[in-house]
C-alpha cells in the first residue's frame, strides 16, 4: 500500500503543483486583463457663469482596450462605435451637434471647457483616418453616411466634396489624413440626443445622465453635444485597436431666480442660487451600476476665486474678532447643500490671477432614498469676469448688394489677458501667434489677392504680419476654398483685422435650397493660439489621474475659438421661369437663324426668273423617278408631270421621300446609340 | 457719325484721335476707375481684371493659375499683363500702367483699322474703275472708310468702357484686327500671328480663318467676279489688269505654314510657363473647356447665362451643342454668298460670335461696331439704321438700370435684366441680317449698273 501510495502522492503532488502553477499563471493573466478592462466613467461639472447662468458639462467616457480577438464582444462599450472605428480605420474623430453660440466674452474663452467644448452652431465633424492617402475621401464619405444613420442627422450632406476640406496645419490635430466638414444650418434636437444617449451603458435611466431632461436642456442658451473618439494604436498586427469614446454635453442654463420678486439694490448683484432640481428638474438617485466612477464637480473659476479671496480679506479686516485664519473656501461666501468629498486647488504656475477651485462630490454615497441634489446659495453679491482668450475674434460681412462683398475677421485684444501677456513680453520681440482656419463654400468666390491686414487700424504689408499662408482656392461645384494662415502680431496689439473680398456666385436653379432667399451660410472660422494652452493642472493626486474629466483638463491643448457663422444672401433667379426662358431664348435663336438664312437665299426679280428657267430645263431626274416609283407602288398608271408641277402625286412622292428619310435617320440614330 | 459724313481731312482725324486718348486718360484718373472694372457688361469671367490679378497672385504663390475657378485666360496674358496688376506708382491711380496698355492697344487697333479701311477703299475704287462705274457713282461721295471706322472704334462708348474698365478685350480685339490687317495687306506671317493669338485668347476667332483664306486667295473686297467677266464679255475687251486676281493657293499654303509655326510657338510658350503646374492640358480644360461648357452663370449681356441657370440639367448638353452649332451652321452659307467680300464676311462672323458667344462683353460689340465703319459706302442703303442706333442706345441705358434694380436694390428680378439682354441680342440679329441684306443689295445695284439696267435693286 505504501508502495502504492507513494507514487500516487507524488503524482498528486506533481499534479497539484502544476495546477497551482497554472492557477498562478491564470491569476496573473486575469490580473492583466483586469487592468485593461472596458471602463465607463460618468462625470458632471457645474460652474457658475458671470452672467447669472450656470454651465453644466456632462462627461461620459467609455473605453475599450486593445484586444486580440477579431469578432469581439463588448460588455459596456457601444458596438456600433467600435464597428465604425474598425471598418473605416478611424484614428480620431469628433462629431458635435450645437445649438446657440458660445458667448466668449462673458462665458470665458481660456479654460479647457470653452476651448474644447465650445463648437460652431450646427454639426461639425472631423476625422483622422489611418488609411492610404487615396482612400481617405472614400472612407470619409462612408463615415458620413454611417454617422448620419447613427445620429439621425443629415451628416450625409458632408459627403459631397463641396462641403469638406482637408486642412493641412492650422487645425489643431494637424495631420495629413484629416478631413473637416461643417453643416452650419443643421437643426439640433432630441432626435440627435436620443441616439447619443443610447451609446451610454445606462442610457438616461440611471446615474448622472438622469439629469438630461429634454425640456430643460433645450431651454438653455447653448447646448453642444459632442462625441470624441480616439483609437489607441494597436501594438502588433491582428490586434484590434483600443478605443476611447468621450461623450460630452455642455449646456448653459439660466437658473430660475426665486428672488426675482424681492429686488432691492444689493440683491440685484447677488448671483442666483440654484440647485440641480431647479435647473434640471431632476435629482441624481444613485450611480449607474456599470460606471467605474461617478462624480459631480463644482468649479469656481480663477476670476471668481480671486474675487472671493478679495472679499474674504476685506471681511477679515472689518471683523476684527479672532477668527482662525481659515482658507476662505472652507468657509465660503456661499453655501453648498452637500459637503464636498474633496477640494482641489489649481496649481498656479502661469497665471497671476487666483487659482480655480474644484469641489468633488461622489455620487456613490447617495441612493434612491437619499438622492443627490447639489444646491448653491450665494450669501454675498459677487461680480467677476471669466478669463478670456488673448484676442477676441469676431467675423462679419462688408458691402451691400448681391454682387460682391468682403469678409472681415477682426481680433480685439481682451483687457483681461494683459496680465499674462506681460509675462511673455519679457522678450525683446514679443509675438503673438494666431492661426486662422477658414473654409468658404465655392459660391463665395474669394479673391485671395485682395487680402488686406490691418493692425491697430493701420494697413500693414501682408508679408510683415502673415508668417505662413496656405490657400486652396475653391473650384466651382467641386471643392470649397480653404485658407490657413499664421499671423504674427505684436503683443501690444489692440486690434487686428483681416479683410478679403469675394464675388457672390450664381447658381443653377436646382442648386438653391428650398428657402433660397434665406441666404447661404459660411462656416465659422477657427482662431487658435498655439502659444497659449488651456489647461488646469491640479495638485498631483491619484484621484485626479483616475478621473477622465480632470485628466482631460490637464492636457495641454491650444486655446481655440470659433467665430460666428455668416449668412450670405445670394441673388436668386426666377424659379418659375424655366419654360419661358427656354422658349424665348430658342425663339430668338430661331429668329437669327431663319432670317439670316432667308436673306442669304433670297432672289430678286430677274434672278428668280433665271432660276426658274434653269429648273424648267433640268426636269429633276430624281423627282421623275420617284413619281414613277410611287405610281407603281400605288398601282396606277404613271403619267408624266403636267406643266404646273404641283400635281398631287408629285407632292405625295416628295412627302413619302421625306418620311422615309426621317425614318431612316431615326433608325440610324437608334442603332448608333443602342 | 453724322458729323463725319463729310470727308474728314487727315488733320482733324488726328485731333479726334488725340482727343479720344485724352478722354480715356481723364476717365482713368477718376477714383477706382468709376467702378467699371466690376460691371457685368465689361468684365466677364474671361476678361475680368480681378480674375487676372487673382491668377497672377496664385501663380506668384507657386500655385497653378487655374487652381480654383477664377482665372480662365491665357498663361501668356498672365505673364505679360500680370505684373502690371500689382505694380503701383505712388500718387497715381492704382492700375495706371495696365490702363495705359489698354489705351495703347486701343489706339494701335484704331490705326490698324484705319490702314485696312484705306486699303479697302482703294480696292473699292479700283473695282469701280474696272467696272467703269466711276461716272455713275461719284468718287467724291466715297467716304474714307478707314478714318471713319477708326474714329468709330475710338469713340464708341463700348470701347471706352472696356478700355477704362480694365478688361482684357482691347488686347483680344487688337489680335483680331492684326489678323485682318495682315491678311488685307498680304503680310502673311502677321496675319497668321494675329489669327493664332486671337484664337488662343478667345477661341471664337478661329472661324476667321475662312475670310482670311479668301482675303489671301483673291484679295480684298470687290463686287462678284462674275460681274467683271460679264462686263468684259460684253465689251469684248480682255484687259487682264482690270480683272481681279483669281484664287491662288500659294499664299494660303504660306499662311497655313505660318499659322502652324506660330501655334507651335504659342503652345511651347504656354507649356513653359505652365511647366511646374498642370501643363497644357489643364490650360485647355480651363480656358476652352470653360468657354464651351458655360460653367459660370454670372449675369452678362448675353442670353446664355440665364438660359443655363434655368434649363433642366438633363438637357444641358443638348442645348450646349445647339447653341454652338448655331454659330458653325451659318459659316458655310455666309462663306458661299459673301466669298467675294472677305472683309465683310469677317465682320459678319465677328458680329455673330460676339452675339452668341458664352460670355459676351461690350468689348466684343465694340469690335464689330468699329469694323462696321469700313463699309459705310456699301451699307449706305441699310435699313433700320436709326432704329438700331436708338435700340443700342436704349439698351445700354436700361441694362445697367435693370442690373441695379435686381442685384443692388433687390426690387427687380432677374427677368428684367434678362429682358434687356434679349433685346440686345435681337438688335444684334437685326444688325447682322440687315447688314448682309444691304451688302447683297449693293452687289445687285452694281450689277444692274454694269448691265445698264438703271433699275432700283431693291424690288
Amino acid at each position: 500500500m505504501a508502495l502504492l501510495q507513494r507514487p500516487f502522492f507524488v503524482l498528486l503532488l506533481v499534479l497539484t503543483h502544476q495546477f497551482m502553477q497554472y492557477w498562478i499563471a491564470f491569476g496573473s493573466v486575469n490580473e492583466e486583463g483586469q487592468k485593461q478592462e472596458e471602463e465607463f466613467n460618468e462625470e458632471l461639472l457645474l460652474k457658475p457663469l458671470p452672467d447669472r447662468k450656470v454651465l453644466a458639462h456632462f462627461h461620459f467616457q467609455s473605453s475599450a482596450p486593445p484586444s486580440t480577438s477579431n469578432g469581439r464582444h463588448h460588455h459596456i462599450f457601444p458596438k456600433a462605435i467600435s464597428q465604425l472605428v474598425q471598418k473605416f480605420r478611424v484614428k480620431e474623430m469628433e462629431l458635435s451637434f450645437t445649438q446657440g453660440r458660445w458667448n466668449y466674452e462673458s462665458w470665458g474663452g481660456f479654460d479647457p471647457i470653452p476651448s474644447s467644448n465650445a463648437k460652431p452652431p450646427g454639426v461639425e465633424l472631423w476625422a483622422v483616418f489611418d488609411v492610404p492617402q487615396h482612400q481617405i475621401d472614400a472612407s470619409w464619405q462612408n463615415l458620413t453616411h454611417t454617422l448620419s444613420g447613427l445620429f439621425c442627422a443629415s451628416i450625409n450632406f458632408l459627403e459631397s466634396t463641396t462641403t469638406y476640406s482637408a486642412p493641412e496645419w492650422s487645425f489643431p490635430p494637424a495631420s495629413g489624413n484629416l478631413r473637416y466638414g461643417t453643416l452650419p444650418r443643421e437643426a439640433v434636437c432630441t432626435e440627435n440626443l436620443t441616439p447619443w444617449l443610447k451609446l451610454l451603458p445606462c442610457r438616461d435611466k440611471a446615474g448622472i445622465a438622469v439629469l438630461l431632461d429634454r425640456p430643460s436642456i433645450y431651454r438653455g442658451f447653448y447646448h453642444s453635444q459632442r462625441l470624441h473618439l480616439t483609437s489607441t494604436g494597436s501594438g502588433s498586427e491582428g490586434m484590434v485597436s483600443g478605443i476611447i469614446l468621450e461623450q460630452t454635453l455642455t449646456v448653459v442654463l439660466q437658473p430660475n431666480s426665486q428672488r426675482a420678486g424681492m429686488a432691492y439694490a444689493s440683491e440685484r448683484h447677488i448671483q442666483p442660487s440654484w440647485s440641480l432640481t431647479s435647473i434640471f428638474g431632476k435629482q441624481v438617485s444613485g450611480t449607474c451600476v456599470l460606471a467605474k466612477s461617478s462624480n459631480v464637480y463644482l468649479l469656481l473659476d480663477r476670476g471668481l476665486v480671486a474675487e472671493l479671496e478679495h472679499l474674504h480679506k476685506e471681511n477679515e479686516k472689518s471683523a476684527e474678532n479672532g477668527f482662525t485664519s481659515q482658507n476662505f473656501w472652507t468657509k465660503p461666501s456661499f453655501e453648498l447643500s452637500a459637503d464636498p468629498d474633496r477640494i482641489f486647488i489649481e496649481e498656479n504656475s502661469l497665471h497671476s490671477k487666483g487659482s480655480s477651485v474644484l469641489y468633488k462630490f461622489q455620487v456613490e454615497k447617495y441612493s434612491e432614498s437619499e438622492p443627490f441634489d447639489l444646491s448653491l446659495t450665494w450669501k454675498i453679491p459677487v461680480v467677476w469676469l471669466s478669463q478670456q482668450a488673448p484676442l477676441h475674434a469676431s467675423r462679419f460681412l462688408m458691402g451691400s448688394g448681391n454682387e460682391r462683398g468682403a469678409i472681415a475677421i477682426s481680433l480685439k485684444s481682451t483687457q483681461l489677458s494683459e496680465g499674462f501677456m506681460g509675462a511673455n513680453a519679457d522678450d525683446e520681440r514679443c509675438d503673438l501667434q494666431v492661426n486662422v482656419f477658414q473654409v468658404v463654400p465655392w459660391y463665395v468666390k474669394v479673391y485671395f489677392h485682395s487680402l488686406q491686414v490691418f493692425v491697430n487700424q493701420q494697413p500693414k504689408a501682408i508679408s510683415d504680419i502673415i508668417e505662413k499662408i496656405h490657400v486652396s482656392p475653391s473650384k466651382d461645384k467641386v471643392s470649397p476654398g480653404v485658407m490657413e494662415m499664421v499671423l504674427k502680431l505684436p503683443c501690444k496689439v489692440n486690434s487686428a483685422a483681416l479683410t478679403i473680398e469675394f464675388d457672390k456666385g450664381f447658381l443653377h436653379i436646382d442648386e438653391y435650397p428650398p428657402d433660397a432667399n434665406q441666404g447661404f451660410d459660411i462656416p465659422s472660422a477657427i482662431i487658435s493660439f498655439p502659444n497659449f494652452h488651456a489647461s488646469m493642472i491640479f495638485l498631483k493626486d491619484d484621484s485626479v489621474n483616475k478621473s477622465p474629466l480632470l485628466s482631460k483638463f490637464q492636457e495641454k491643448s491650444p486655446v481655440m475659438s470659433y467665430t460666428e457663422a455668416l449668412l450670405v444672401p445670394l441673388t436668386t433667379p426666377d424659379f418659375s421661369m424655366p419654360y419661358n426662358v427656354i422658349t424665348i431664348t430658342c425663339t430668338v435663336f430661331a429668329l437669327y437663324f431663319g432670317s439670316l438664312l432667308n436673306v442669304l437665299r433670297r432672289r430678286v426679280a430677274e434672278e428668280e426668273r433665271f432660276l426658274k428657267e434653269k429648273a424648267a430645263k433640268k426636269t429633276g431626274r430624281l423627282s421623275l423617278l420617284l413619281s414613277k416609283l410611287s405610281a407603281k407602288l400605288r398601282g396606277r398608271q404613271w403619267e408624266p408631270p403636267s406643266s404646273p408641277p404641283a400635281s398631287s402625286s408629285f407632292i405625295n412622292a416628295k412627302l413619302v421621300f421625306k418620311v422615309i428619310l426621317v425614318a431612316g435617320l431615326a433608325v440610324g440614330w437608334q442603332y448608333f446609340f443602342s | 457719325m453724322e458729323k463725319l459724313k463729310k470727308k474728314t481731312p487727315s488733320f482733324s482725324f488726328w485731333i479726334w484721335v488725340i482727343a479720344s486718348i485724352i478722354f480715356r486718360l481723364i476717365l482713368i484718373y477718376f477714383p477706382k476707375n468709376l467702378n467699371l472694372s466690376s460691371r457685368p457688361e465689361v468684365s466677364t469671367p474671361l476678361t475680368s481684371f480681378r480674375r487676372l490679378a487673382e491668377g497672377y497672385w496664385l501663380k506668384q504663390s507657386s500655385m497653378s493659375p487655374y487652381a480654383g475657378s477664377m482665372y480662365h485666360g491665357s498663361p501668356l496674358l498672365l505673364s505679360l499683363l500680370g505684373p502690371l496688376t500689382v505694380k503701383r506708382i505712388e500718387g497715381q491711380p492704382d492700375h495706371l500702367l495696365y490702363s495705359l496698355v489698354s489705351v495703347i492697344a486701343d489706339v494701335f487697333s484704331a490705326m490698324l483699322i484705319r490702314a485696312t479701311g484705306q486699303n479697302l477703299r482703294l480696292a473699292y475704287l479700283f473695282s469701280l474703275e474696272s467696272l467703269d462705274l466711276v461716272k455713275q457713282i461719284e468718287v467724291s461721295e466715297i467716304l474714307s472708310s478707314g478714318d471713319i471706322a477708326a474714329l468709330i472704334y475710338l469713340w464708341n462708348p463700348f470701347t471706352i468702357v472696356a478700355c477704362v474698365g480694365l478688361s482684357t478685350s482691347p488686347v483680344e480685339n487688337m489680335a483680331v484686327i492684326l489678323c485682318l490687317y495682315g491678311a488685307c495687306s498680304r503680310l502673311i506671317p502677321l496675319a497668321a500671328f494675329g489669327w493664332v493669338i486671337a484664337t488662343h485668347l478667345s477661341l471664337y476667332p478661329a472661324i476667321l480663318i475662312i475670310p482670311v483664306i479668301f482675303l489671301l486667295g483673291c484679295g480684298p473686297d470687290a463686287p462678284p467676279r462674275k460681274l467683271f467677266l460679264q462686263r468684259h464679255q460684253q465689251e469684248e475687251v480682255l484687259n487682264q489688269s482690270k480683272l481681279p486676281l483669281g484664287f491662288s493657293w500659294r499664299p494660303i499654303i504660306h499662311f497655313a505654314f505660318w499659322a502652324l509655326l506660330w501655334s507651335v510657338y504659342v503652345l511651347v510658350l504656354c507649356g513653359i510657363s505652365l511647366k511646374q503646374f498642370g501643363g497644357i492640358w489643364e490650360m485647355f480644360k480651363s480656358t476652352y473647356g470653360f468657354i464651351l461648357t458655360v460653367e459660370d452663370l454670372s449675369p452678362n449681356i448675353g442670353v446664355l447665362w440665364y438660359f443655363f441657370a434655368e434649363v433642366f440639367d438633363f438637357f444641358r448638353n443638348f442645348f450646349l451643342i445647339v447653341f454652338h452649332v448655331n454659330i458653325i451652321f451659318m459659316i458655310l452659307p455666309l462663306a458661299i454668298r459673301l466669298c467675294h467680300r472677305p472683309c465683310f464676311l469677317a465682320f459678319v462672323y465677328i458680329a455673330i460670335f460676339s452675339m452668341l458667344k458664352s460670355y459676351p462683353s461690350v468689348g466684343d460689340s465694340a469690335l464689330y461696331l468699329g469694323l462696321l465703319g469700313w463699309f459705310v459706302n456699301e451699307l449706305a442703303d441699310m435699313q433700320f439704321s436709326f432704329f438700331l442706333f436708338c435700340g443700342y442706345f436704349g439698351v445700354s441705358l436700361l441694362s445697367p438700370v435693370m442690373h441695379n434694380l435686381w442685384i443692388w436694390r433687390g426690387t427687380g428680378n432677374a427677368n428684367f435684366y434678362f429682358a434687356t439682354a434679349m433685346v440686345y441680342a435681337c438688335l444684334q440679329i437685326i444688325l447682322v441680317v440687315e447688314g448682309v441684306s444691304a451688302m447683297l443689295n449693293h452687289d445687285r445695284k452694281l450689277r444692274n449698273l454694269t448691265t445698264g439696267k438703271p433699275r432700283d435693286a431693291k424690288s
